[in-house]
């Protein structure tokens, strides 16, 4: 492994948050955007030296930042369509390995390609699992918001349960949606591939730095899945998305952990688990959850978050 | 000298591949094209090419993967029929609407449903409006050389399409036939390397390929493409002659059979052209009766006024389609031939037939059916019904 496995030191590392941003500055992503954060914090992992080419899902992320005739790009990029992300990026790793066989191309690419949950969990997931299954070498980056935003607040199968969507809007005779949120980086790392990262914001983003490096320089496929806060679909003040990556993670909502040759591993276990309301509470979507009589739908949903960090623990041996 | 051999129709476009070693071709099995990739996974497996198989989980990501190589720089291609064909829908407008030059081979099979297997247009024929060229064979020897002169088309700087060389299913991809091969060196000469202008993986020139494009732009992207068909037609013709001059077998966007003379014509494509054929000397022989066909070689474009042209002294068409559009009124090929005569101001009884739909055979008897209908048709100036089906059961 290339570079993937040496400590992270901070004051170096913060060097590297001087290189030039390859997502540039003017693309059309709302105020507060997680996915946009998630694109420039993960390209930011890749050496200057090394060439890259970006791809993407159809989704908020390709709209606003390939509109025609501007790209937000310093790499080469390819948006392809909604569900194919894996398979596009195949063809591209595929051609670069033939072309460099051939002594068309002399330089050094990585290929890192984005995709929201429902291009990711759902519409994208035949694409992805077939890619990492045949091992190209590349990283497919969810930037996971948990729901369709770029139509408006659909649910996917990356919401999480009980939230208010506008295809499972909470009402009178409804608590949002009915069923779990499917556990898709446990999925990619039964593929049994090299690498399986689940991260977001947090603190200084060496949790995201150094586990895209890692994705990145890993010889073979690599699965990253990172929380992606959206304000819109969300319901929170643009302002407080770090406070809100926080207590996601501090909650243990949306646990923190890499996967690497199939050895589980804990990246960060808080020291004081918060209650699930915190995280809940600041966010619309779940704000029927808070009227009363509806207590018992919070202590279901701190029963599933509870169930899914023990069974983490127990995976990572911790 | 020319090789001789015995081929079927998928050994042939798969001996083309060979002879061409593009660079990345993923595929998904599906009846009856699965052969194509199954010969190139064996040419790769015995160090032969120096293409990159990529065995995808569907057709939708054949062709995406198609799409992502051919964008990166890569001479990319594929194969697929029917259900596969509508599984990569959505892609074959991404990749004309990219410009990429990719080649598909495709073995013409029915749609589903019922599911069905054997030969017939529906799947190339649904595809027409994706802005591929096309282009159809009769037999393996046709398949092999439009195969051969694909990439010269697709990859000419100013078509940049991407080209579907279509056969028949089972009757041309299983059937092994008598055929003529072109010399490797030949064959490497002739198609030449690919030096894309612009790709996802020149270094020195960072591309975006795939932009989300408002009304002020869209519409000048599809008129950018009509251009490039209408250029299209040009290079079709100008690698067919260079081909002829390398094999002696020529090429155009039809081929007239016995038309010069004929006061009767069938308008028809693929492999039943052989059995019209049949029927066509079979007739001139017996009777004296001057009959003729036009078989279209390339439907996209359409050649719409050399067809009007070439039909200009005939009493009357029939044109036979072996894929419906639903319409209730007939097939593509009868609805554009009939626009075309009438564009060109050619008052004439035309009818339309549906034949051979999911593989159903069609005879030389029917066929001089056909003709009889015609010599009808033009003694009375009437048509009775303007689509009628051939070989159904009523």
């Amino acid at each position: 492994m290339e570079n993937a496995n040496k400590p992270y030191n901070f004051k170096e590392e913060m060097k590297a948050m001087d290189k030039k941003d390859r997502l540039a500055a003017g693309h059309r992503m709302c105020a507060g955007c997680g996915g946009a954060i998630t694109v420039r914090s993960v390209l930011r992992s890749l050496h200057e030296e090394d060439k890259a080419v970006v791809g993407n899902a159809t989704g908020c992320l390709e709209v606003s930042t390939f509109m025609y005739p501007y790209t937000s790009y310093k790499d080469s990029y390819i948006h392809n369509a909604f569900e194919n992300a894996g398979a596009t990026m195949s063809g591209v790793e595929t051609a670069y390995n033939v072309l460099k066989k051939k002594g068309k191309i002399n330089d050094t690419y990585k290929f890192i390609t984005f995709g929201g949950d429902g291009g990711t969990y759902d519409i994208g997931f035949q694409s992805l699992s077939g890619a990492m299954e045949r091992g190209h070498d590349f990283v497919y980056v969810c930037y996971d918001n948990g729901a369709y935003m770029n139509t408006g607040t659909q649910r996917s199968s990356a919401t999480p349960k009980f939230a208010d969507t506008t295809t499972t809007p909470a009402g009178k005779a409804s608590s949002g949606k009915v069923q779990i949120r499917k556990d898709l980086a446990a999925i990619m790392a039964a593929h049994q591939i090299p690498y399986v990262g689940q991260t977001t914001f947090i603190g200084n983003f060496k949790d995201i730095y150094t586990k895209s490096e890692k994705a990145i320089y890993t010889p073979g496929p690599a699965f990253l899945n990172v929380l992606s806060p959206c304000p819109r679909g969300w319901g929170y003040d643009p302002s407080d998305m770090m406070k809100i990556c926080k207590l996601a993670v501090d909650t243990c909502y949306w646990p923190m952990f890499e996967v690497v040759d199939g050895k589980w591993i804990l990246s960060y276990e808080p020291k004081n688990k918060l209650p699930i309301e915190d995280f809940l509470k600041p966010q619309r979507r779940f704000k029927h959850l808070f009227k009363p009589g509806n207590e018992g739908l919070i202590e279901e949903f701190q029963r599933m978050v509870d169930e899914q960090w023990n069974n983490l623990l127990v995976k990572c041996n911790a | 000298m020319a090789i001789r051999e015995r081929l079927s129709g998928n050994e042939a476009v798969a001996y083309a591949i060979k002879q061409i070693n593009p660079d990345v071709m993923p595929a998904f099995p599906i009846t009856p094209s699965t052969e194509i990739p199954q010969y190139v996974a064996t040419y790769i497996a015995n160090g032969e090419i120096d293409t990159e198989f990529i065995p995808v989980e569907s057709e939708h990501s054949s062709m995406s993967a198609t799409i992502g190589a051919s964008a990166a720089g890569a001479r990319a291609l594929t194969a697929t029929s029917s259900c596969g064909l509508a599984l990569m829908w959505e892609e074959l407008y991404v990749a004309a609407s990219n410009r990429f030059p990719i080649v598909l081979a495709l073995v013409n099979r029915a749609l589903s449903g019922p599911i069905n297997i054997n030969a017939d247009h529906s799947d190339s024929m649904g595809a027409r409006d994706s802005g591929w060229i096309q282009i159809y064979a009769e037999s393996n020897q046709e398949a092999y050389d439009n195969f051969l002169q694909s990439f010269r088309i697709s990859e000419h700087k100013d078509v940049m399409l991407p080209v579907m060389i279509c056969q028949d299913g089972f009757i041309t991809s299983h059937g092994v036939e008598n055929i003529e091969l072109v010399e490797d060196e030949l064959v490497k000469d002739f198609v030449g390397e690919y030096n894309p202008e612009h790709y996802l993986l020149n270094s020195k020139e960072p591309m975006a390929v795939g932009p989300y494009a408002v009304s002020n732009y869209y519409m000048e992207s599809k008129r950018a493409q009509t251009e490039a068909l209408k250029n299209a037609k040009k290079v079709i013709l100008e690698v067919a002659e260079e081909f002829e001059k390398m094999t002696g077998r020529k090429y155009g966007f039809f081929e007239e059979y016995k038309l010069d003379d004929a006061d009767y014509a069938i308008v028809i494509i693929g492999s039943a052209a052989g059995t019209c054929k049949a029927a066509v000397d079979d007739i001139r022989e017996r009777t004296g009766k001057k009959v003729g066909i036009l078989k279209i070689r390339v439907f996209r474009p359409f050649p719409e006024e050399e067809i009007a042209h070439a039909l200009r002294n005939v009493k009357s068409v029939a044109i036979l389609d072996r894929s419906e559009m639903f319409a209730a009124t007939g097939g593509p090929l009868g609805a554009e031939v009939t626009a075309a005569l009438y564009r060109a101001g050619q008052n004439k009884e035309v009818v339309n037939y549906l034949y051979g739909l999911g593989g159903r055979d069609i005879t030389v008897t029917e066929f001089e059916d056909v003709y009889n209908e015609l010599e009808r048709m033009a003694e009375t100036h009437e048509v009775r019904d303007n689509f009628k089906y051939i070989g159904l059961r009523e």
